[in-house]
């Protein structure tokens, strides 16, 4: 198989990719894609790491369950956010969205 | 180093899918293509997990990520857009963001991959064991109660909760 | 050394003189073209079959120029649309509007990897097949919102806006249905939920199930009466309105093979797939026979209702699925694992040595279909009620109104 590092190697840079997007990018829903992207890094890790590791127990198969639940759930909940803020504000660039800035 | 078989060839052929999707996403100022590059790019990831033994998740994440999340993000950005034209640009930060996405890579490279502060365990090339836990091993883990029932039970409250939620949230206020 | 035949290729290949890897390899080969490509060659036939069909029941002939009874008809077309321009309209998101009908066809072609023709013939026994069926046909639902959007036109982009909405809902029902099986079989691999049948096919045990299941992928095909994707008379044709040539053939076949593969798909998961009589001792010709002609009920059964059904509302596909399939089908799941742990409990179920055996598998059975009648009943009389309710307030009286006349009258 291929060696440990290099599916490491792959995770951090979809991470890093994922957090030049949250931070470079104006649109709130190209920012939730760069979440997207950086906890699917996050799960590759945690799948590789228990296929190297532990592979006989549950664990890493398990939380990758838990993390992809969690993030449909906040793709969900943030969407939903962001579709709010759009029939408000007319608007989803998010310096525009600054109502609670003292 | 790396030997150069069916394995090595397809893990560079879902590996570049990832990347290059990601890239895409980022690159692209139509939001539509960037959710469909991340479409493509979440699928490069299930081939990982194929890769790692782990069929169900491999199957799970093209359910939930391309039959859900990707078509939510693509319905998302044409509700929140005129359909005309859904362009985007990078904020004043997107020189600084892309320095600080390379450093963070480089302290990633540095401090796991390479072994430089001391023996790293990421340069083991052979998994522990070749014994990989099925499917069905991976349910009854789930709901065994010595394992993983209350995350389990507990995550299934939250997602009941996010649906609720995202229904409450996002509904029209005037209808 | 022994005859050559489908079974052992790879071992005649080594014979023969060639490397054991690349004979491998030619045998997989060889299996993912026969997998792919029976589906392609028999959908052919299908659409003259269809179109025969359609005319029968309203009083026409049908294909009856292009060769004997019209066979050659579907060639004939099928030459006709290789030869169209290909016409990309302009504005068009160029690589997406290519690679939709694509993956139209692609999502159909991929669940028959998992669908086992006989007890040694199946492309890939997956440990996870049902799961991985739910997976490959929701990329059907991303094709036709890739070709809405990229057409650049209104119509289509309308259409795809439907298709989500129809598609991600009608799933629930799918997936909840598809529990059952699995819970019967406790397994996941179509493989096993055949052989899980050999006592008692599926459907006997869970009828409600089985129904839910067939009605949900006639949704998920977009067919009458859930043809609201493209209701000609609304929307011109949606999604694939600017399509044209062979990228519009292909849409077309993807959604006639779609049909096939759901007939397929209620054989396996309910009717016991290969099983028959016999079968044991000639797999290679009775088991795709026998699977065959199961799957073909189901699909006249899908042709039938195609051609005779009206189109319904949007509004009347969202109320019957989330106010009555969805409900219906987490009823049904539940009262079937409970029915299925009292059975346990009880010593009705049929032990494991002899769970092929269709005696010991009775009393179960039994129980099984007594609660699914109690549901169908319930549910029936409930609708009953409720359409006698609607009537009652279009015509602008109450039900209790009726009921004080009726009273009067005695």
């Amino acid at each position: 198989m291929v060696p440990l590092w290099m599916f490491l190697l792959v995770a951090a840079a979809l991470f890093c990719i994922g957090t030049f997007a949250v931070l470079s990018r104006r649109n709130a829903i190209a920012i939730l894609m760069g979440v997207e992207l950086m906890l699917n890094a996050v799960n590759i890790n945690l799948v590789a790491f228990w296929r190297y590791g532990t592979p006989e127990t549950m664990m890493g198969q398990a939380f990758t369950a838990f993390v992809m639940v969690v993030a449909a759930a906040e793709a969900a909940v943030g969407l939903a956010i962001i579709i709010a803020v759009y029939r408000s504000r007319k608007s989803v660039v998010v310096e525009e969205v600054d109502l609670m800035r003292g | 180093m790396v030997e150069l078989n069916a394995h090595t060839v397809v893990f560079a052929i879902f590996s570049i899918i990832t990347l290059g999707g990601a890239v895409g996403v980022v690159w692209n100022r139509n939001l539509v293509s960037s959710s469909y590059w991340l479409i493509f790019s979440l699928f490069g990831v299930a081939g990982l997990f194929v890769l790692l033994s782990a069929p169900f998740l491999a199957a799970v994440q093209v359910l939930v990520y391309i039959g859900a999340v990707g078509i939510l993000i693509t319905f998302s950005v044409m509700l929140t857009r005129g359909m005309t034209q859904i362009k985007d640009v990078f904020n004043r930060q997107s020189a600084a963001s892309g320095v600080v996405a390379v450093l963070l890579f480089v302290v990633l490279l540095v401090g796991v991959v390479l072994p430089v502060w001391g023996p790293s365990g990421a340069l083991s090339s052979a998994p522990a064991s070749d014994v990989v836990a099925t499917t069905a091993e991976l349910g009854v883990a789930l709901v065994d109660g010595s394992q993983y029932v209350l995350p389990f039970e507990l995550v299934s409250l939250l997602l009941t909760a996010a649906l609720l939620g995202a229904i409450v949230i996002a509904r029209d206020q005037d209808k | 050394m022994d005859v050559c035949s489908i079974n052992n290729i790879a071992r005649c290949l080594v014979n023969s003189g060639f490397d054991p890897a690349l004979a491998q390899f030619i045998t997989i080969l060889l299996g993912v073209v026969v997998v792919a490509s029976f589906p392609l060659v028999v959908v052919i036939f299908l659409i003259w079959v269809e179109r025969k069909f359609a005319a029968r029941i309203q009083d026409r002939i049908g294909p009856n120029r292009v060769g004997p009874y019209g066979l050659l008809q579907t060639v004939a077309d099928a030459i006709k649309l290789i030869a169209k321009e290909d016409i990309t309209p302009a504005g068009a998101d160029r690589l997406v509007y290519n690679a939709a009908p694509i993956m139209a066809v692609m999502s159909v072609l991929l669940i028959w990897a998992v669908i086992p023709f006989s007890p040694i013939h199946v492309g890939v026994d997956l440990e996870i097949g049902a799961l991985y069926f739910v997976a490959v046909a929701s990329i059907a639902t991303l094709a036709i919102m890739l070709a809405g959007w990229s057409s650049n036109n209104k119509y289509a982009l309308l259409g795809a806006f439907r298709v989500v909405a129809q598609l991600v809902s009608y799933e629930v029902p799918l997936v909840f249905a598809l529990l059952v099986p699995i819970l019967f079989a406790s397994s996941m691999s179509m493989q096993d939920i055949v052989h899980a049948q050999s006592g008692m096919w599926f459907f006997f045990m869970a009828p409600v199930a089985g129904l839910i299941f067939f009605i949900s992928s006639q949704a998920e095909t977009g067919r009458a009466p859930f043809d609201l994707l493209e209701a000609e008379s609304e929307i011109v044709a949606g999604f694939n309105i600017e399509y044209s040539g062979m990228k519009f053939g292909l849409f077309f076949a993807g959604e006639f093979m779609h049909v096939l593969t759901n007939g397929v798909l209620m054989a396996v998961l309910f009717f016991g797939g290969w099983l028959g009589p016999l079968v044991e001792q000639a797999p290679i010709i009775l088991g795709p026979l026998y699977l065959f002609a199961k799957s073909t009920f189901w699909y006249l059964l899908s042709l039938l209702i195609r051609n005779t059904v009206p189109r319904v509302r949007i509004d009347q596909l969202m109320d019957f699925n989330w106010k009555f399939l969805v409900p219906l089908s987490i009823v049904n799941f539940v009262v079937i694992a409970v029915l299925l742990r009292l059975c346990e409990a009880l010593g009705i179920a049929p032990a494991a040595a002899n769970a092929n055996d269709f005696v010991a598998n009775i009393p179960q059975t039994l129980v099984l279909l007594l609660g699914n009648a109690a549901i169908a009943a319930y549910v029936l009389n409930r609708l009953r009620r409720a359409g006698r309710e609607q009537r009652l307030a279009e015509a602008g009286r109450t039900l209790a109104a009726v009921g004080e006349k009726a009273a009067v009258a005695h």
